[in-house]
């Protein structure tokens, strides 16, 4: 979709003859995610949706204790040092942002007052700067008032490199300064297009000043409150035992009416998926479990009890197989698929073209994911109801058979194709996981019937997901011919997840395979589209930009999208808890309750 | 001597019985896919996960792979892998626990202490660390599958001779000493006469029961393997495959798990009594 058209389709929404909703269903489906998509109504003048609650109770507490079970267990609760979801989870019950990200990628104002807006005032037209009002009397848990100076604390803590903050790369490059007592200005060195990343969801957690100004830098890890927090959320602290247990008690000062409902929470630790799942869908033990990797034939047998349901929510994680554009069986400079070398066999675009054929995604959907996962045709996430009827993916042996047959190659005596003395076989690995094989398994026939001879081979998870510099087998390596598995998208724009198909991102020796583009893909004209959206201000035409990007790398069969994986969440029947794919799952904790 | 061992062997009625199922088993494995000839990993949605019926006899697995197919076809492959690995184990360990056994001094000495060595290796990061140096060469000479079957089966093997070494150590020191050596030496046997006329058939009996045992363990081995994503590609059906992939659908396909658990424990317990009656048959103390 061009510029122009995407300014009329906006134009649309402005009258009103579009729907909002549509207009970021169609977005979505064009590859963009919805806080993107949001974004740009935005910019171009459209009032940003009212998110409604829809919280009922009317009065505060009554609800007893919430029950929840992270199978990973929480190991810290400060959100700065927070690199796994189980520690920004376990920080985000007593910790809040400026702003968190709901499921439609709206953003909703949980510390400010207001989500800025040109409208507003609150964004600049040059895009140097945003200004955030925060909300006025809230306490932090030990009655102190909470105000710009904590904000402000908060970027110096995180932007000092001696703090060793993980969310660093958000603060280092902006300034934040206080205009008054409750309003703060956040100012970017050049125009940002996408300013909601600091004090905004994950990585915007707000801890207070007076605790912890003692031990910013090099005593970072020093601060009690690392292991004690005190916070602005809907429950104070009461326990923690690393790794297993994180309690909290009602904040009956919470900054918000009628809210929390639970009187306390539990977030219990360890376990694996399949016995979390059981422990709320059909022992009923538990309200909440996170996270359930369980195969859906499993999930549906569980559901059956009635206590609870599996909570399928959008986000942008993608189970996809990449075809490797260097040579991976000769060594060049000491390393095998060295960026100097080419595929002596993917190379030829009629294979790669086939190959895209040979994947029989509505199988694998049916068959083997079901809710969990989503047959595909976009890199970028595609959620089941926004499923745009433009972007195609077919199924069709006969079609690669011939795509095959018109390039040259011919079917030599055992059935795999030969050109040139060049035979049709590929080394195909993965990570061992039970749907993982399956689907293998689907490729790897449907390849049989249409010539092309598959090796197929498994590598243990702890082997396959490591940064092990001395291992062959890693997935950065990449040392096959093609692989799969998921990408995650952990933040709601998409920025930093295009990057993994940029030139200067190959993963190769000399960066100790710490590169984001695994398949050593090159385009020029994805790298300037790429190098176009860092700097566009105007969202529009960064969106599509971002289309553009989405396309080439899949037209070009860089990789083949096979399903797109929501998260998955096991909640009992009774809890109503608003979950969005953009943010944590505890980002709206105060809106969680139990019907009666 | 051959008609005498069948007979006493004959008279052990559950090693003939096991010798019945085995033959069975082997010649299921070896011919059935001649007459059987559904391909092992014909994909058939709609078929998935069903019981016995005339187009499955043994039903099919949760992508509606004909189970029969892939159970004979997978059967060489885990007898194969059992046979050669527990082959390997009783050749080396029976050779050095005899060289142990009859030499003494220092040569007994030395070889236990390999022995103890390797017993005291910790198994799976060698079996990682053989499997990463070799896995490569090993392809590309012979091909995918049977480079890594020639290296499952020494791999096993090689870590499996030790206690075969120490039994039959164990054995050549006590028997050297008995009556009936010293008599042949004194008639002027020599050594190697010694060893392979009169102690090495009379310790022969705990080494085919450890044989045994070798067979089974070396099976199970073999699934570990290729749980580690180490062993035969993830599409090749051993027995231990097709029984790890079943594990999770155990309550609503039984059939998938139930029959390579049956077929390895068929095997198993018949090797096992093979073992026992063979024990008995040769062994020329056994009056019968």
């Amino acid at each position: 979709m061009s510029e122009r058209k995407l300014r009329d389709l906006i134009a649309e929404v402005k009258r009103g003859c579009v729907s909002r909703r549509r207009f970021i269903q169609t977005m979505v489906g064009l590859g963009l995610t919805a806080p993107l998509a949001s974004q740009m109504l935005t910019y171009s003048g459209v009032a940003q949706a009212q998110p409604k609650s829809t919280y009922k109770p009317t009065k505060r507490g009554g609800g007893g204790a919430l029950k929840c079970l992270w199978w990973q267990g929480a190991t810290l609760l400060n959100p700065h040092f927070a690199v796994g979801t189980k520690d920004q989870e376990g920080s985000r019950i007593f910790y809040e942002p400026l702003a968190g990200w709901d499921h439609e990628g709206n953003l909703v104002p949980m510390l400010a007052a207001e989500a800025p807006s040109l409208q507003n005032g609150g964004l600049s037209r040059d895009g140097l700067s945003v200004t955030w009002k925060l909300k006025k009397n809230v306490q932090w848990h030990d009655g102190k008032p909470f105000t710009a100076d904590d904000v402000v604390f908060n970027w110096e803590y995180a932007a000092d490199p001696a703090t060793a903050s993980v969310w660093i790369g958000s603060y280092k490059d902006v300034k934040a300064e206080k205009l008054d007592s409750h309003t703060v200005k956040v100012t970017f060195p050049k125009p940002t297009p996408y300013w909601a990343d600091a004090f905004v969801g994950t990585r915007g957690m707000i801890i207070p000043k007076h605790l912890f100004e003692a031990y910013k830098g090099g005593k970072s890890r020093d601060a009690p409150a690392n292991l004690k927090p005190v916070g602005t959320g809907p429950y104070k602290f009461t326990d923690f035992k690393p790794g297993d247990m994180v309690r909290g008690e009602i904040n009956t000062a919470y900054h918000e009416p009628n809210r929390p409902y639970f009187d306390s929470i539990e977030m219990k630790g360890g376990g694996d998926a399949v016995s979390a799942a059981r422990a709320v869908l059909q022992t009923g033990e538990f309200d909440y479990a996170w996270n359930i990797q369980v195969e859906d034939e499993i999930l549906l047998r569980m559901e059956k009890g009635g206590k609870g349901r599996a909570e399928i929510t959008p986000g942008g994680n993608i189970e996809h197989m990449q075809l490797n554009s260097t040579d991976p069986w000769t060594e060049v400079d000491g390393e095998r698929a060295s960026v100097k070398t080419k595929h002596p066999i993917l190379s030829d675009t009629a294979v790669r073209r086939a190959l895209g054929m040979l994947v029989d995604r509505a199988s694998v959907q049916e068959h083997i994911y079901g809710r969990t996962g989503v047959a595909t045709a976009n890199f970028l996430n595609n959620p089941e109801r926004f499923r745009s009827k433009n972007t195609k993916w077919e199924f069709n042996v006969d079609k690669a058979a011939q795509t095959l047959e018109a390039a040259g190659w011919k079917r030599g005596p055992d059935g795999i194709r030969v050109k040139d003395g060049k035979k049709l076989k590929f080394v195909f690995q993965t990570s061992i996981n039970a749907p993982r094989q399956k689907t293998q398994a689907i490729v790897k026939q449907a390849c049989q019937k249409a010539g092309i001879d598959l090796e197929l081979k498994a590598v243990t998870s702890a082997v396959f997901f490591s940064s092990d510099v001395a291992n062959p087998d890693t997935y950065p390596k990449f040392y096959c011919d093609l692989q799969m598995y998921t990408t995650t998208m952990t933040q709601p724009d998409p920025e930093l997840f295009m990057d993994q198909f940029c030139s200067w991102q190959a993963s190769t020796k000399e960066n100790k395979w710490q590169g984001r583009n695994i398949t050593r893909w090159k385009s020029d004209d994805y790298d300037k589209a790429y190098r176009a959206a860092e700097g566009e201000l105007d969202p529009v035409k960064r969106a599509a930009l971002f289309i553009r990007m989405n396309e080439l790398a899949v037209e070009d069969q860089a990789v083949i999208p096979v399903v797109y994986r929501p998260r998955v969440a096991a909640i009992s029947s009774k809890l109503q808890a608003p979950l969005s794919g953009w943010d944590n799952d505890f980002w709206n904790l105060r809106d969680w309750y139990r019907d009666a | 001597m051959g008609a005498e061992t069948w007979r006493r062997f004959r008279r052990h009625k559950l090693a003939l019985a096991g010798a019945l199922i085995l033959a069975v088993i082997a010649l299921a494995v070896l011919f059935g896919p001649l007459l059987w000839r559904v391909p092992i990993n014909e994909i058939d949605f709609p078929a998935k996960l069903q019981g016995t019926s005339w187009r499955h006899p043994l039903g099919t697995d949760d992508l509606g792979q004909d189970l029969l197919s892939r159970m004979l076809y997978g059967g060489r492959i885990s007898l194969a892998v059992g046979l050669a690995a527990m082959l390997i184990a009783v050749v080396v360990g029976t050779a050095m626990g005899a060289l142990a056994g009859i030499s003494r001094g220092s040569v007994d000495a030395a070889l236990m202490w390999i022995t103890d060595l390797f017993l005291s290796l910790p198994q799976l990061p060698l079996l990682l660390l053989i499997i990463y140096l070799f896995r490569d060469s090993l392809k590309m000479l012979v091909g995918p599958e049977v480079g890594v079957f020639i290296l499952i089966v020494i791999v096993i093997g090689g870590f499996r001779w030790m206690p075969v070494a120490r039994l039959v150590r164990a054995q050549f020191l006590s028997l050297r000493e008995k009556e009936f050596v010293e008599a042949a030496r004194a008639l002027g046997a020599t050594t190697w006469r010694t060893v392979w006329r009169h102690i090495l058939p009379n310790s022969l009996g705990p080494v085919i029961v450890a044989g045994t045992i070798d067979v089974a363990a070396a099976i199970i081995a073999e699934s570990t393997l290729s749980f580690l994503g180490l062993g035969f590609p993830p599409d090749i059906p051993t027995w231990g495959r097709i029984l790890f992939d079943a594990k999770d659908y155990l309550d609503v396909a039984p059939h998938w798990a139930v029959i390579p658990g049956a077929a390895i424990f068929l095997t198993v317990l018949s090797i096992n009594y093979i073992g026992d009656g063979l024990r008995d048959a040769l062994d020329p103390r056994k009056v019968m």
